[in-house]
C-alpha cells in the first residue's frame, strides 16, 4: 500500500506575459527565415504547445481561426505569383495566355509564364508571413486576455479596465442583436434598407447604452476609482512626468534610427524619456490604494516558458546571422536543415514539459471528486477508530 | 446609523421626492415599498451615492451616516459602508468569472492579498455559491447572479445592504433562497438592510420596518402591519386581512392562518365549477423537441390551447418556458413533434403568416419599440398589419387599430409621450396592442409581469381577460403565483423541458406548496383570490 507520493503538477494558469514572450521569440524565429522546412516546423512547434497547454476559456478557440488565416495568406500570396509573376526564366511549370497592358502599365504582367522558382518564392513567402501570424495566434489562445490587461502596471490600470470592459461588450452586443432581431421579426415594419436598418440600431444602440451606464454605477458602487487622498496636483504632477517622458522617447528613437539628426538628440533624449516616463509610473503606481487578488506571479515554469521563447529568437536570428544557406535556402536548391536550427527548434518546444497543466472545466470537477473522496475515506477512518475507542 | 433628512429630489418638469426622513438603524431590515414609478430605486441611490450624479436632476437635503454628512461624497467613497446591489444584477458585473467579481470590490478598496482570499472563501460559504466559484457569470441562473451580486458587495464588509428589486425576476424557489440569504444576513452579520420590493408578500414577514412611498412624495414609516393598513398597495394575505376585519393585520401565512379558524367556520365555499375547455382548440402542440445544439431544451411537450382561456406557463428559470414560446410562434425549429396553429405549422409560414396567427411579447418589451412617440409607433403597426391582410392602400384595413386596443387595455396615453417614458406598464400595454394589430388568434406573453406594481398587474389581468373573452388564446409565462391565481384558467409547469403538471389552475396549484396563492395556503383549496372571498362575503352577508 505504501507506494512512493506521485509528484502532481498543480493545475494553474501561466503568467501571460510568459506565454506573450515565448510566441514573440517564435515570431521572431520565423522572421529570420524562409526555410520551409524550419517554418513548418515552427507552426507545428505552435501547434502542438497550443493544443496541449490551452485552457478552456472563450479566447483558447480563436487559435484555428488563426491557422486559417494563415492558410489564405499562402494561398493569396501564390495566386499573387500567378496573376503577376509572369516570368521567362527558370522551370516553366505552365502558360497562362498573357493579357497586354498599355504602355504606362510598362513592368506589371498579367498572367503568362508561371515558372517553378515564382511559385516556391511566393510559397515561401507566404509561410513566413503565415507563421508570423500563428505564433501570434498561439499567445492570443494561450494568454487570458484578461490577465494580461491586469498585469498592465497600476498607472495603466485605467486603460487596461477599459480594454477589459470593450472586451465583455463585444458578446453582449451580439447577444442583444440576436434578441431585437427576432423581436422586431414579431411586428411587421415598413419595408425599405434604411428603416429596417434603424429598427434595429435604435433599441440595440439604447440597450448598450443603459447596460454602459448600469457597468459604470456598478463600478461606481463598488469603489472604482477611489482617490485615496490623492490632491489633484500631485494628479497633474504625474501626468506631466508621463507625458514628457513620452514625448523624449518618440523624440529619442527617431534620432536614433534617423542618422541624419544630431547625436546628442539620440541616446541622451531617449535614456532622458524613458527615466522621466518611469518615474511618472512609479509616482502614480504609489498614489494607487489598490491591490490585486491572486495576482499572476513569476515563478520557474513562467521563467523557463519566457526563457525558451528567448532562446528560440536568438537561435533564430544566429542561423539567419552565420548560417545564411539555411536561413534562405532560394528557391533554386532543396532546404537543409542544421543542428544549430534544430537545436532551436527542441527549445522552442520546452513549454509543453515546463508548462502547469492548464485549467479547465473538466480538470476542475475532477479535482472536486478527487476531494470528496479523500474526504469520505477520512470520515470512515474517523468512525472506524471512533467505534473502536 | 444612516439618516436621510429632508430630501427632496426632482427635475426641472417635476418633483420625484418632496421632503424625505428616514433612519435606518444598525441591524434593521427595512422594507420600501410603494406604487411603481414613485420613486424607489431613486431613494435608493440617493443613499448609495448614484443619485444625482448618474440620473440628472437636483438633490437637496442631506444624508447623514453616523451624524456626519455624507452627502458630497461620490459612490466610490461610500463603497466600504454601504454596498448597493442594483436591478439588474447581469448588467452590474464588471469581472467575468465568480471569484473575481467577489473580490473586485476589495482590489478597489486595496485590502491585503490574504484577507481578500480569506473574504472570498468566507462569502462563497455564506452565500452557498462555493461550487459556482469558477464559473463564467454570464451562465448562471438568475438567482446564482442574484446571489453572487449580493456576496460582491458583502466581501467589503459594508454595513448597509441596499437592495434595489433583488427578486424581481426570479422564479417563486430562487426568490426564496434570496431572501432567505437576505434575512440570515442580517441575523447572522448584524447588516442592516434597505430593500426596495414589488412583491411585497415575500418580504413583508422579514421586514423589521416598512417605508411606504407615496405618489406626493412624502413617506410613511412604521411597523409593517401598520403601514399596511392603509396602504394603497398590498399583497393578498393583507388584502384578506382586511376583509375580514382582522387587527393587527396577519404578514404570515402562519399567522392567517391561526387567525383564520372562524373566518373558515363562516363561509361556504364556491361551488366548484370545473370549467373544462369547449370547442376546437386555436394550438394543438404534440411532442415537440427542441434542441440548442446539444442541449435538448424542450422533451416531448404536448400542450393545447383554446380560445377563450388563458393558460399560465410556470417554471423555474431556465425550464424552457421562453422557448416553448418561441417554438409555438414558429421561429425556433424543432427536431420532432407536429404543431398546428389555428390549422397551420407556424414553422413553414413566412413572417407576416406568423404575426397573423401568433402574437408574441417578448420579455423585454422595449425590443419592439424603435420610433419616437406613441402616435408613430401605433401608426407604424397599422400599416404593417394593413400591408400584411392586403386590404388595399397602406393604412385602410387597420387605420387605428392598434390605438384603439392600446386605448382598450391602457386609457389615457399622451399620443406625443416618447415610448421610453412610458412606465413599465404602459409600455407593456403598447407592445401588446401592436402585436395584436395583426389581429392573431394567439397571443403568448413572454414574463409580462416583471417589475409590475399589483395596480398594473390587475390592469393587465383585466386586459388578458378581455382578449380571452373576445375569443383569443391566451398563454402567459409568469413566476408570479398571485398573478396566475387571478388571471388563468388552466395552468402548465415545465421542468426541464418537460410538461410535470398540467391542468386547471385549481388542481394544479392546489398541489404544490410553491405554487399555491397566499389565500389557497389560508383558507384552503377552494379558494384561489381574495375577490372569491369578498363575494361569499358579502353574499352571505
Amino acid at each position: 500500500m505504501n507506494s512512493a507520493p506521485r509528484r502532481v503538477r498543480i493545475p494553474r494558469e501561466l503568467h501571460p506575459v510568459a506565454w506573450w514572450i515565448w510566441a514573440i521569440g517564435l515570431a521572431t524565429a520565423a522572421s529570420c527565415t524562409s526555410n520551409p522546412l524550419l517554418l513548418a516546423s515552427l507552426v507545428a512547434v505552435a501547434w502542438i504547445v497550443v493544443v496541449s497547454c490551452r485552457s478552456d476559456g472563450f479566447w483558447s478557440r480563436s487559435f484555428k481561426l488563426y491557422l486559417w488565416l494563415g492558410l489564405i495568406v499562402i494561398v493569396i500570396r501564390i495566386l499573387f505569383r500567378i496573376v503577376l509573376g509572369g516570368v521567362d526564366d527558370g522551370h516553366i511549370l505552365f502558360r497562362l495566355p498573357e493579357i497586354p497592358l498599355p504602355d504606362w502599365a510598362a513592368g506589371i504582367r498579367l498572367f503568362g509564364a508561371v515558372s517553378r522558382e515564382s511559385l516556391l518564392a511566393g510559397l515561401y513567402d507566404g509561410m513566413r508571413l503565415a507563421a508570423l501570424l500563428i505564433a501570434v495566434g498561439a499567445a492570443n489562445a494561450l494568454a487570458n486576455p484578461k490577465r494580461l490587461m491586469k498585469s498592465l502596471p497600476p498607472a495603466l490600470y485605467e486603460i487596461g479596465t477599459a480594454m477589459v470592459v470593450a472586451i465583455s461588450v463585444i458578446p453582449q452586443l451580439a447577444d442583444s442583436a440576436t434578441r431585437v432581431k427576432a423581436a422586431q421579426d414579431l411586428r411587421g415594419g415598413p419595408p425599405g434598407r434604411v428603416r429596417g436598418l434603424r429598427r434595429l440600431l435604435v433599441p440595440i444602440l439604447e440597450d448598450a447604452f443603459e447596460r454602459s451606464l448600469a457597468l459604470a454605477a456598478g463600478m461606481d458602487t463598488r469603489g472604482y476609482g477611489r482617490t485615496a487622498g490623492v490632491t489633484g496636483a500631485q494628479r497633474r504632477a504625474t501626468g506631466a512626468l508621463m507625458l514628457t517622458g513620452l514625448l523624449g522617447v518618440c523624440v529619442g528613437i527617431y534620432a536614433f534610427l534617423d542618422l541624419t539628426a544630431p547625436r546628442w538628440l539620440a541616446t541622451p533624449m531617449l535614456a532622458g524619456g524613458v527615466a522621466l516616463a518611469l518615474l511618472g509610473f512609479i509616482l502614480a503606481g504609489r498614489r494607487v490604494g489598490r491591490s490585486r487578488y491572486r495576482p499572476d506571479r513569476w515563478r520557474l515554469p513562467e521563467l523557463v516558458v519566457a526563457g525558451s521563447g528567448v532562446l528560440t529568437g536568438a537561435i533564430g536570428w544566429s542561423v539567419a546571422r552565420w548560417e545564411p544557406t539555411i536561413a534562405h535556402p532560394g528557391v533554386t536548391s532543396m532546404p537543409e536543415i542544421s543542428m544549430l536550427a534544430l537545436c532551436g527548434l527542441l527549445v522552442a518546444i520546452v513549454p509543453l514539459f515546463a508548462a502547469p497543466p492548464p485549467l479547465t472545466a473538466a480538470g476542475r470537477a475532477r479535482r472536486a471528486d478527487l476531494e470528496r473522496t479523500v474526504d469520505e475515506r477520512e470520515r470512515t477512518v474517523d468512525d472506524l477508530e471512533g467505534s473502536r475507542s | 446609523m444612516i439618516e436621510l433628512r429632508t430630501i427632496s429630489f426632482g427635475y426641472d418638469d417635476g418633483t420625484v421626492l418632496d421632503g424625505i426622513d428616514l433612519t435606518v438603524e444598525d441591524g434593521e431590515l427595512m422594507l420600501l415599498a410603494g406604487p411603481t414609478g414613485v420613486g424607489k430605486s431613486t431613494l435608493l441611490g440617493v443613499v448609495a451615492g448614484l443619485v444625482p450624479n448618474y440620473s440628472g436632476g437636483t438633490l437637496r437635503g442631506d444624508v447623514l451616516l453616523d451624524g456626519e454628512s455624507i452627502i458630497e461624497r461620490p459612490a466610490r467613497e461610500r463603497a466600504h459602508v454601504i454596498g448597493y446591489v442594483g436591478q439588474n444584477p447581469a448588467a452590474w458585473f464588471v469581472t467575468d468569472t465568480v471569484e473575481e467579481e467577489l473580490a473586485y470590490g476589495m482590489e478597489q478598496l486595496g485590502l491585503p492579498a490574504s484577507t481578500m482570499r480569506r473574504r472570498v472563501e468566507e462569502t462563497l460559504d455564506l452565500l452557498g455559491i462555493a461550487e459556482l466559484r469558477h464559473r463564467d457569470l454570464r451562465t448562471l441562473s438568475g438567482g446564482q447572479q442574484q446571489r453572487v451580486a449580493i456576496g460582491a458587495v458583502l466581501t467589503c464588509h459594508p454595513r448597509l445592504l441596499v437592495l434595489d428589486e433583488p427578486t424581481s425576476a426570479l422564479d417563486p424557489t430562487a426568490a426564496e433562497e434570496v431572501l432567505a440569504t437576505i434575512t440570515r444576513l442580517v441575523h447572522d452579520l448584524g447588516v442592516s438592510v434597505l430593500i426596495a420590493e414589488h412583491r411585497l408578500e415575500r418580504v413583508v414577514p422579514f421586514a423589521d420596518r416598512m417605508c411606504l412611498l407615496q405618489r406626493d412624495g412624502s413617506v410613511l414609516v412604521g411597523e409593517p402591519a401598520e403601514v399596511l393598513a392603509e396602504a394603497p398597495i398590498a399583497p393578498p394575505i393583507v388584502e384578506l386581512g382586511r376583509i375580514a376585519g382582522w387587527s393587527p393585520l396577519p404578514l404570515t401565512v402562519r399567522d392567517a392562518r391561526r387567525r383564520s379558524v372562524e373566518l373558515r367556520r363562516r363561509l361556504t365555499p364556491p361551488a366548484a365549477f370545473a370549467s373544462s375547455p369547449t370547442g376546437e382548440p386555436s394550438v394543438v402542440a404534440q411532442r415537440l423537441v427542441v434542441a440548442h445544439g446539444r442541449d435538448v431544451a424542450l422533451r416531448e411537450v404536448s400542450m393545447r390551447l383554446h380560445p377563450g382561456r388563458v393558460t399560465a406557463l410556470m417554471g423555474r428559470n431556465g425550464s424552457g418556458k421562453s422557448t416553448l414560446m418561441w417554438t409555438l410562434q414558429g421561429r425556433l425549429r424543432r427536431t420532432s413533434g407536429t404543431l398546428a396553429v389555428a390549422g397551420a405549422d407556424t414553422h413553414e409560414l413566412k413572417k407576416d403568416g406568423r404575426r397573423e396567427r401568433v402574437g408574441l411579447v417578448p420579455q423585454t418589451a422595449a425590443d419592439l419599440l424603435y420610433l419616437e412617440t406613441v402616435a408613430e409607433e401605433c401608426e407604424a403597426a397599422d400599416v404593417s398589419a394593413g400591408a400584411a391582410t392586403g386590404a388595399g392602400g397602406a393604412s385602410e384595413g387597420a387605420a387605428g387599430r392598434c390605438r384603439a386596443l392600446l386605448e382598450s387595455m391602457a386609457p389615457g396615453i399622451d399620443d406625443a409621450m416618447h415610448p421610453r417614458d412610458l412606465s413599465e406598464g404602459q409600455r407593456l400595454a403598447l407592445a401588446v396592442a401592436i402585436v395584436l394589430t395583426a389581429q392573431p388568434p394567439v397571443l403568448l406573453l413572454d414574463e409580462p409581469t416583471r417589475g409590475l406594481d399589483y395596480p398594473a398587474k390587475a390592469a393587465l389581468t383585466r386586459a388578458l381577460r378581455a382578449l380571452a373573452a373576445d375569443g383569443h388564446a391566451v398563454l402567459v409565462a409568469t413566476h408570479d403565483v398571485e398573478f396566475v391565481a387571478g388571471v388563468a384558467d388552466d395552468v402548465v409547469v415545465l421542468a426541464e423541458g418537460e410538461v410535470v403538471s398540467d391542468g386547471p389552475v385549481r388542481e394544479v396549484v392546489a398541489e404544490s406548496p410553491a405554487f399555491a396563492p397566499q389565500v389557497m395556503k389560508v383558507l384552503g383549496p377552494e379558494w384561489l383570490q381574495v375577490r372569491e372571498v369578498a363575494d361569499a362575503l358579502a353574499g352571505s352577508a
